[in-house]
């Protein structure tokens, strides 16, 4: 399902969230959680004053009541309005989060004791450094590593992925969850986390909002809107005695009406939904952002480092072709390299066999006739076989294979080696066969990239993002797969430190850099850079050292979290400019409201040629409510980001939220206007 | 309006065009100590300088540093020009014995020289001394210009630089300033005025027999009104062609007669008239040059100059208009141009200079924050008296005040950037420097101070009797002089929208406040703002980095200069200027 819909889908479908939501939104009016909003907290405090007015003019007979009650109605909505927005945008987190909860229930663990016997306990009472077993159909307890044995585990209940994963001691497959449940087998887990410190405790706080912080940008951005809230008291205050003065006091409704419609109040009321929808955003994407800042940052993000296997190209090296000695036919060739390679169980290997069976229709023998001898891959030979009868067959490295040859006074043919050259240029891995010390040819193993990746880096570079590929290989071979993958740069023969120290000097010419990773060694560098996610399949250190976990371990998902992470920042943008841009209709729709009874020739800029003064007033308050509920999508969804390049982007959204922002508001307060008249009620 | 009209206003743009580049070149190789061909007069002079004062060459200051050094410099001069004023009876080059100045009045005049206003409650020719107008005075005009410009260079080297504290040296930047950019362009100037018939003497006023006997009208002590028939007059003298270069050329703008640039012994002739305002804009102008090139992105250098030249150019068309449509209340009158009249609205206009020159000059004074006059702006038309108030309420940054207008229009740059650049998908960032909260913070506090100023000190003026007492005219006409002192006086500007007697204990006080407010405390946010951005790493540009050169830029810089105005001050100006237009149109003038 696309995303989008997902999600839409989710925020408005769900009638329990809605009605949460309502809750929530007369909940948040206390002054005490309002006044962290310094706007929505002047709308607030104009609310109450208008309301105060409205009471004493009740009692005291003193008119303006209708009016002065659709006013304080619509300020107070435009409040409600502000509050549900962030309500909805807490609401499918806080649904998750309940979700989560029924994963932490209390289960039951079996702690094993010094001496090797089992008690039973209760979860809650592991503490970190406890060693529990697990068995097939058990809960396990708590995060941990898995210290013995291998086992395939249920994790959809926090990947939401049905289908088991594999953990096992030792590697990078070690790290468990608590909550998630061991399908098959026995493991013994060393429990990592105290109660309460869990992943899935931290997923639940994440999700909830219930830690959440406001990010660098949006406290900037907060400055500014309380500036502008300010600056725009002062135009109300002093706009008193200015009509006082020309001889044309206003009343209090009308001033606090002023200014609320001034005051930044459409972003002012969404900010903190964005915010949240963002995270969230993140989530629906199977990643949890561990704070709000790796999000705000992941938007600028300068650098983008990529593991080369399983990120650019598919996990191993695979046979593309078999080149021939002179003399030597093709099917000789490829028999004698499917025969060294049966019992050869790597991936190359594997895939030498398939290589030989689609091209040349040579299925698998019966070798056990031949008694052979299978000869293992080792460090000091660097090659592989088969003893069959008596018949020696090989495959290696060239080197080696060449000086097993020339033990027995084989000569290497030139041509060979001039082919082994190439396909080492070429990027490729290139490994000779000889029978009985005789070299029948070469196979070629080279990386196969991924489908789709040079569509991807185009993409990111237009974004104006730099791709680099991380690859232990060497720089020959590096080159020729970074330019079939279309990557920006690469960075060869690449120890684990080489990768800290090239984040570091990126870093320092003042980039962002993002990483994947999912090793114990990968964890100081996915620490160092500005955006680090770790796989879900990771290391237990690799996901505390991210700052964020991408539970379907995809290491393309940078791609997607940089686009939720523009996303986020130029939806506040829009709707800043949106805010900002609106206010030049309500003046024009104000202004002669307040002073064309005392001057009627300013009634000339009334150009939207509302009915009444009261009208005129009231419709502009309606808009200001309305157009936060109207934007309350927007927020949660997002403004969509396209990789046109920055001018280009600037000036497409300065049209659509500026522009746009100075034009809607005049249709949409002449509409209001209308529709008010008609129903008569000012 | 007249082709001719047209053809100077285009004429004195494409020179203003013409200047930026040599200028900005000149003023960024001063600042940055590399040779220029004044080197081997002014260099050994400079050195004597720093050895007599003990400056370090080599010490360069931090932002703190540097506001104190400026406070402190601008703190002594406004007490020795406030002691000068105060003593000048006992000081010597008074010929024409004027007595000491009164305590309010100096003060609030020792304020608005130091803060680069020249706010003058007082006539020049008849209460200050020549010692006062040279030493006092003319001192300020070149001082107070000077601050501006270097905290200008610090701005931009706050831009350029990257990972340091260290803005340069308040005392170098000022003495180099003075030395290379002010002095020898103010003495080759003031010689230029000379040759057009501006005065330069010490005598004293001489009295000359009229040709044609003058009958006046005289209220005399007891309140009865008398007729007397006038022979003779007074003409005053004094070292006016001197002042008049660096009024305009550090667009202070403090005449030394009353009258101002409106006065014939100040601006003689259109030559001189023209000289004045290229002059005013030369500087601001040239400024934009040197922020491109110390930040090593001229486009956007000229991204700024063309937004200020688009708003300079809406000014003053407007103004013109208005200007030469005339009066609408004298419909019936023939107010066309021709052959034997200037027509539209001549009222508080100079025949010398017509109506398009009288609306480039008022345009230019008030975008610029110079504030010398050629004509009234009260006895404009509302709609053209607007343009001048508009133009200080948009904060001084159309080309602006020498350094002010640069710095002034950062603050604005800062804005557009943060609002609009969270649009491209990244947190916001300025020529590589990232904006964030403390930088947004301070530039919202640069903003606020002008906007509490002008609208406080007004909004109390005009409820309370010392305030309105001051009036000459009622009604929104009234509202619209009570507005531009403040806006002048917070804006640094010093022009002033005659009619309203300032010379009170309250206008006094509180103007004297407002430029004090609108001076220094926009300083310090600014250069906290280039305190925070020097420290920052410098980030490269990339595709996805946030353009601030090109039209684009330019109109969105326009837009937020405009917005940010307008929101804040349409209600005031509604009830101001352009009620007073609506109520002419319908026949009523005040």
């Amino acid at each position: 399902m696309d995303p989008v819909g997902k999600i839409r889908k989710k925020s408005f479908g769900d009638r329990k969230i809605l009605v949460r939501a309502v809750a929530d939104s007369f909940g948040k009016l206390d002054p005490r959680t309002i006044i962290k909003n310094p706007v929505m907290f002047v709308v607030e405090v104009g609310a109450v004053l208008t309301t105060v007015q409205l009471v004493w003019n009740a009692v005291h007979h003193a008119g303006e009541i209708g009016f002065g009650l659709q006013i304080s109605l619509w300020l107070w909505f435009t409040v409600l309005f502000a509050n549900f927005a962030e309500a909805m945008a807490e609401g499918r987190g806080k649904a998750q989060a309940d979700t989560l909860r029924k994963a932490r229930a209390e289960t039951e663990a079996r702690r094993l004791r010094p001496d090797g016997s089992t008690e039973v306990v209760v979860s809650s009472a592991l503490r970190a450094g406890d060693e529990v077993l697990v068995c097939a159909g058990e809960f396990i307890p708590g995060d941990g590593e898995v210290i013995e044995g291998v086992a395939s585990v249920d994790e959809s209940a926090i990947t939401g992925e049905s289908a088991p994963v594999i953990r096992e001691s030792g590697g990078d497959r070690s790290a468990v969850t608590g909550g998630t449940r061991v399908l098959s087998d026995e493991i013994k887990v060393r429990i990592t986390s105290n109660p309460g410190e869990t992943f899935l405790d931290r997923m639940i706080h994440l999700v909830e909002g219930a830690s959440r912080q406001k990010t660098p940008n949006e406290i900037a951005l907060n400055i500014l809107l309380a500036g502008l809230t300010i600056i725009f008291l002062l135009a109300v205050v002093t706009l008193q005695p200015f009509a006082i003065y020309a001889g044309a006091p206003q009343s209090i409704f009308v001033l606090v009406s002023l200014l609320v419609c001034l005051i930044p109040t459409t972003i002012g009321g969404l900010l903190s939904a964005i915010g949240i929808a963002g995270m969230d955003r993140l989530i629906q994407r199977n990643v949890i952002a561990m704070s709000g800042r790796a999000v705000e940052a992941s938007g600028d993000v300068d650098v983008l480092l990529l593991d080369k296997t399983g990120t650019i190209t598919l996990g191993n090296r695979q046979a593309t072709a078999l080149h021939t000695c002179p003399n030597v036919t093709e099917v000789e060739l490829a028999s004698a390299a499917q025969l060294a390679s049966l019992a050869d169980e790597t991936p190359e290997g594997r895939s030498i066999v398939v290589l030989v069976k689609e091209k040349y229709g040579l299925r698998g023998r019966e070798l056990a006739s031949h008694s052979p001898t299978f000869i293992p891959f080792s460090a000091q030979t660097r090659m592989s076989g088969v003893d069959l009868d008596v018949h020696e067959i090989r495959k290696g490295a060239p080197e080696a294979i060449a000086k097993y040859a020339r033990e027995e006074g084989q000569e290497v043919p030139a041509e060979i080696l001039e082919i082994v050259k190439e396909v080492s240029n070429a990027g490729g891995t290139p490994l000779l066969v000889a029978q009985n010390r005789r070299v029948l040819g070469a196979i070629a193993l080279t990386d196969v990239v991924k489908g789709g990746m040079r569509e991807r880096f185009d993409h990111l570079r237009a974004m104006g993002i730099r791709t680099m590929m991380i690859t232990g290989d060497n720089p020959l071979t590096a080159a020729a797969i970074a330019r079939e993958a279309g990557v920006d740069d690469f960075l060869a023969e690449a120890k684990p430190e080489d990768k800290m120290a090239l984040i570091r000097k990126e870093q320092a010419k003042g980039k962002l850099v993002a990483m994947t990773g999912d090793g114990t060694n990968d964890a100081p560098a996915l620490a160092q850079a500005d955006v680090g996610v770790a796989m879900n399949t990771g290391t237990q250190a690799a996901k505390e050292a991210g700052n964020m976990v991408d539970l379907d371990s995809n290491p393309t998902k940078l791609i997607e979290i940089v686009e939720i992470g523009k996303q986020l920042l130029i939806t506040r943008g829009a709707l800043t400019t949106f805010s900002v841009a609106n206010d030049v209709a309500k003046y024009f729709a104000i202004i002669p409201a307040m002073f064309a009874g005392a001057f009627p020739v300013l009634g000339i800029l009334n150009i939207m040629r509302l009915r009444t003064p009261e009208s005129a007033i009231l419709s502009a308050v309606i808009f200001n409510a309305l157009i936060i509920i109207a934007l309350i999508p927007l927020a949660l969804r997002g403004v969509r980001y396209r990789p046109v390049g920055a001018a280009a982007l600037l000036r497409r959204n300065l049209l659509l939220y500026g522009a746009g922002g100075i034009i809607a508001p005049f249709i949409g307060i002449k509409l209001i206007d209308v529709l008010l008249t008609y129903i008569g009620i000012v | 309006m007249t082709a001719n009209g047209w053809l100077q206003i285009v004429f004195y743009l494409l020179v203003i065009f013409l200047l930026t580049k040599p200028l900005g070149i000149y003023m960024t190789r001063v600042f940055s100590r590399e040779k220029t061909f004044l080197d081997p007069v002014l260099r050994p002079v400079e050195r004597i300088v720093y050895r007599l004062t003990g400056v370090d060459e080599k010490h360069e200051m931090r932002w703190t540093e540097y506001a104190i050094a400026m406070l402190l410099f601008s703190g002594v001069s406004m007490a020795l020009l406030y002691l000068i004023e105060r003593t000048q009876k006992w000081l010597p080059l008074n010929p024409q014995k004027f007595p000491n100045v009164e305590p309010g009045l100096a003060f609030g005049t020792a304020a608005s020289f130091t803060t680069n206003t020249n706010w003058q409650a007082y006539s020049g020719e008849s209460t200050m001394s020549y010692l006062t107008q040279m030493a006092g005075l003319a001192y300020h005009n070149f001082a107070s210009a000077a601050v501006g410009i270097v905290l200008a260079i610090v701005v931009i080297r706050g831009i350029a630089r990257k990972e340091t504290d260290k803005l340069g040296n308040f005392w170098m930047d000022t003495t180099r300033c003075l030395l290379w950019v002010l002095l020898p362009i103010c003495i080759v100037g003031s010689l230029v005025f000379v040759s057009q018939g501006v005065v330069q003497n010490l005598k004293p006023y001489t009295t000359v027999q009229l040709i044609e006997p003058q009958t006046v009208q005289v209220t005399g002590a007891d309140g009865k009104a008398t007729t007397q028939t006038v022979t003779q007059q007074v003409i005053a003298q004094g070292p006016v062609a001197s002042q008049e270069a660096i009024k305009e050329f550090g667009t202070n703008g403090g005449g030394f007669f009353n009258a101002n640039s409106a006065h014939p012994f100040e601006n003689p002739t259109p030559l001189s008239n023209f000289f004045q305002i290229v002059l005013i804009f030369a500087i601001p102008s040239g400024l934009t040059y040197t922020l491109g090139r110390m930040t090593g992105s001229q486009r956007h250098g000229w991204a700024v100059w063309a937004a200020m030249a688009f708003l300079f150019f809406a000014g003053v068309t407007t103004l013109y208009w208005a200007e030469a449509r005339g009066n609408p209340l004298l419909a019936g009158t023939d107010q066309r141009a021709s052959a034997l009249q200037s027509g539209g609205n001549m009222e508080g206009k100079e025949v010398r200079f017509g109506i398009a020159n009288s609306a480039l000059f008022a345009t230019v004074t008030t975008d610029a924050s110079c504030g010398a006059v050629n004509g009234m702006h009260d006895s404009f038309t509302p709609l053209g008296g607007m343009v001048p108030l508009i133009n200080i309420m948009l904060g001084e940054v159309v080309f602006g005040g020498v350094g002010a207008g640069l710095y002034g229009i950062v603050v604005f740059v800062i804005l557009a950037v943060f609002i609009a650049g969270l649009m491209v998908g990244r947190t916001p960032e300025y020529l590589g420097k990232k904006i964030e909260s403390y930088d947004v913070k301070m530039a919202m506090l640069a903003i606020l101070v002008l906007t509490f100023t002008i609208l406080g000190f007004s909004a109390v003026a005009v409820v309370r009797p010392f305030g309105t007492s001051s009036i000459s005219n009622p009604g929104p006409h009234g509202l619209s002089q009570v507005l531009y002192a403040y806006v002048s006086s917070a804006g640094n500007n010093g022009s002033a929208f005659a009619g309203l007697n300032a010379n009170t204990m309250w206008y006094n006080t509180s103007t004297a406040a407002a430029q004090l407010l609108g001076r220094f405390f926009m300083i310090i946010p600014v250069l906290a703002i280039a305190g925070s951005l020097a420290k920052k790493k410098t980030l490269p540009e990339s595709a996805g980095t946030f353009p601030v050169t090109g039209g684009l830029f330019a109109s969105l810089l326009v837009s937020t200069i405009v917005i940010v105005g307008a929101l804040t001050f349409f209600p005031a100006l509604s009830l101001g200027p352009i009620l007073e237009h609506l109520l002419m149109l319908a026949g009523k003038s005040f």
